[in-house]
């Protein structure tokens, strides 16, 4: 299918199905149940799993394939968000020239970052990519204000000129993004008995999104240029003694996983129409790096698997406090319900950070191909037990 | 002129502050091979070690004065700290009052602690592991230290004050006057990256030391146990960025993210220095320090604006491409 092997088609289709179904998916609670704060399936959310999705395939693009361990990757989405607004505000509030917009400018600028980076390998490249971030990020804060709105962050305002649109609606209010007329922020809610589901326009776009760019990479990855890639990570030295120059590809990886970063910020602009210098400080850089390590580097669903991960903690796990603990474990004695209570209570809640930093420090150690790997592992222990069986039912003495 | 005088001081103890991390994360590097994001949350550890010290000492009993009365007619509660009552009034207030220095010699032992716990159980399982991996690993450690600390402490800074003897400013010259805390952190600096050095450069140990940074396997064939005294060495770095942290908290009343801020730029630092160099560490911290001091002069920023906020990153760009190993770095550290 679309050029894919078998297997990369099953994946991709999987992927596609989940995706799709999110919205029932991540809403296996009953809106009135006690799990209810478990569902993850309203759109602002689902919208930042897939967003953070493409930025983490985009980065694997780059970390994965050449071994290049960018620390300044953010400055890329910051970049793309600035000119989706900028496009909202001059042109109209069609996503689709916003998105193209922040995909060919974050494009020029992982040309230039890149260019001047991948002089270095190392740890030379990170602290270089990092420098460079970090100057973006002191910049759009001081200096490029009249551009970047500085602290405030770039917002829409009535007077914003728009030349293919109106400047504000009927009603005098700011206009919504669209997708030709087709607008984000409408949602329609399906209520099955006790579940409630809610489809929203942006994060099936979103979804559509990605899932072209989950293709794109999978083509990436099986093509001549990803074999490229791996030659590069595994032994530059031999590349450069075989006569071929790495440079270019690598470059050309670097501005793909910056493409991708503009994507999800020009995404993400879209879906709420407005950008801010914090998007682009090495914090969120870091976490990009999070996510594709603890889902599984090098690996194609990894990524978008760690996305998920970390975005369902940061927004699920920081809700749980003492009182839903308390509420958990009232069928324990008095005393012991407290004391777990005081045990768990450090993890959950504000404390989410602490539960992230162990389950990293933990896969970094024990799994270092992510949860990609453990997956794989245990799928390994339950098919060697299956195949295990019949081996030794069928084994018969030699002659 | 004046105004030069007064930028370089000002990039003095910005500068001392970056050096002694940057030692520290070279020290580690250098014996152990290992590239260190966990240190700048040693040296937050450090500022919070002078904070508890801060709390030991204001431990405190009430007694009923019955001579007094509060407000409502009831009669006063005094709260007199342990210290005060053991040791006098007198002698007790100016023991709390110099808990900053004091908690140097409480960080000490706390910190060679710390060092040995985290060498013993952690990195040691990383000399094998790309350096991509050391550098998650301890990435996820300042994460999980960073938060323990904010659980136990609050997200608020918390100020610990200079004795009040060192508080207050000195009058340098006619026109220069400059905070007293700041020339004492310079001169604590200086005399650590002093010991530092001397301790490597005249003592069996640390000759031993720097015969395993240039040749570990050598060592070893010679009947010595390298690993040992690198774990001891561990120890040393994280005592220096302790002990860096205790004596910044009067600077910058301490909070619990203020290692990562300065990790990374002590990391453009070491890099700026070249991987594995001490001197090149130092000469780095205090180089950028000095730099970053004088791009916040008002006749720089009207010059070329918003160059304060880039100056360290603008630097570590330009160095990194002229001269690839930074200005004092070896041939073929990672690379």
């Amino acid at each position: 299918m679309f050029g894919l092997d078998k297997k990369d088609s099953t994946l991709l289709l999987i992927v596609a199905l989940l995706t799709m179904l999110a919205p029932f998916i991540l809403n296996p609670f009953p809106t009135d149940s006690g799990l209810a704060q478990f569902n993850a399936g309203y759109p602002d959310l689902m919208q930042r799993f897939v967003i953070f999705g493409i930025f983490a395939i985009g980065f694997n693009i780059l970390f994965g394939l050449t071994g290049y361990l960018s620390f300044g990757h953010a400055a890329f989405l910051g970049v793309g968000s600035y000119s989706a607004v900028w496009m909202f505000k001059l042109l109209s509030m069609n996503i689709l020239p916003a998105i193209l917009l922040s995909v060919v400018i974050a494009g020029l600028f992982a040309l230039v970052i890149g260019f001047v980076s991948l002089r270095r390998t190392g740890i030379y490249f990170s602290i270089l990519t990092l420098a460079f971030a970090q100057m973006s990020f002191a910049l759009a804060y001081s200096v490029l204000t009249p551009l970047t709105n500085g602290e405030t962050g770039l917002q829409l305002t009535l007077d914003d000129p728009r030349i293919l649109g109106a400047s504000a609606t009927a009603d005098g209010s700011i206009p919504v993004t669209n997708l030709f007329g087709l607008e984000m922020r409408a949602a329609t809610d399906m209520v099955v008995g006790p579940w409630s589901f809610t489809f929203s326009v942006g994060y099936y776009v979103c979804a559509v999104v990605m899932l072209i760019s989950f293709y794109l990479a999978i083509r990436i990855f099986r093509s001549p240029f990803g074999m490229m890639l791996r030659a590069i990570k595994s032994n530059q030295q031999r590349l450069n003694y075989t006569g071929l120059n790495p440079k270019p590809y690598t470059l050309a990886a670097f501005v793909i996983s910056g493409m991708y970063a503009g994507l999800a910020g020009g995404l993400m602009a879209a879906m709420d129409p407005l950008a801010g210098a914090e998007r682009m400080q090495w914090t969120a850089s870091g976490e990009v790096v999070l996510m594709t390590i603890l889902g599984g580097a090098g690996t194609l669903i990894g990524p978008v698997l760690g996305a998920g991960a970390i975005k369902y903690m940061e927004n699920i796990f920081s809700k749980i406090n003492d009182n839903v603990l308390h509420g958990w474990f009232a069928f324990l004695p008095d005393g012991i319900e407290d004391f777990v209570v005081f045990v768990i209570h450090p993890f959950v809640g504000k404390g989410w950070h602490l539960t992230l930093g162990i389950i990293f420090m933990l896969v970094v150690t024990f799994l270092p191909g992510g949860l990609v790997e453990g997956g794989q592992r245990i799928a390994r222990f339950f098919n060697r037990k299956k195949a295990d069986d019949p081996k030794s039912a069928s084994t018969e003495p030699a002659e | 002129m004046d105004a030069i005088i007064l930028q370089v001081l000002n990039g003095l103890d910005k500068g001392s502050a970056y050096a002694l991390i940057a030692l520290g994360l070279t020290l580690i590097f250098g014996t152990l091979g290992v590239v260190n994001f966990a240190h700048g949350a040693l040296f937050m550890i450090g500022a919070f070690c002078s904070v508890t010290l801060q709390r030991i000492l204001n431990l405190s009993f009430e007694t009923v004065d019955p001579t007094r009365t509060d407000f409502l007619g009831n009669p006063l509660k005094v709260k007199t700290p342990y210290v005060e009552s053991w040791f006098g009034p007198e002698m007790g207030s100016t023991i709390i009052d110099w808990s900053v220095p004091l908690a140097i010699l409480f960080a000490i032992p706390i910190m060679i602690l710390i060092g040995f716990v985290m060498e013993r159980g952690l990195i040691k399982h990383f000399y094998k592991r790309p350096h991509a991996d050391q550098i998650l690993v301890t990435f996820g450690l300042a994460i999980v230290l960073q938060e323990v600390i904010k659980y136990f402490y609050g997200a608020n800074p918390i100020q610990t004050p200079a004795p009040e003897a060192l508080t207050g400013v000195a009058q340098l010259t006619s026109t220069i006057v400059y905070p007293i805390w700041r020339i004492v952190y310079f001169c604590f600096a200086v005399a650590i990256i002093g010991a530092v050095f001397a301790f490597l450069q005249f003592t069996t140990f640390g000759m031993v030391v720097r015969a395993g940074m240039a040749d570990r396997e050598t060592v070893g064939l010679l009947g010595i146990d390298i690993d040992k005294r690198f774990t001891l060495m561990f120890g040393l770095a994280a005592a220096v960025a302790g002990l860096a942290g205790v004596m910044y908290g009067p600077i910058n009343a301490p909070n619990y993210h203020m290692g990562m801020d300065f990790l990374v730029l002590s990391f453009v630092v070491v890099v700026v220095g070249g991987m594995g160099s001490l001197p090149g560490a130092v000469a780095a911290g205090f180089l950028l320090g000095i730099l970053e001091s004088f791009a916040s002069m008002k006749e720089v920023i009207t010059l070329v604006p918003g160059i304060n906020q880039i100056i360290i990153y603008l630097v570590a760009i330009v160095i990194l491409l002229t001269r690839p190993r930074g200005l004092m770095g070896r041939k073929g550290v990672m690379e």
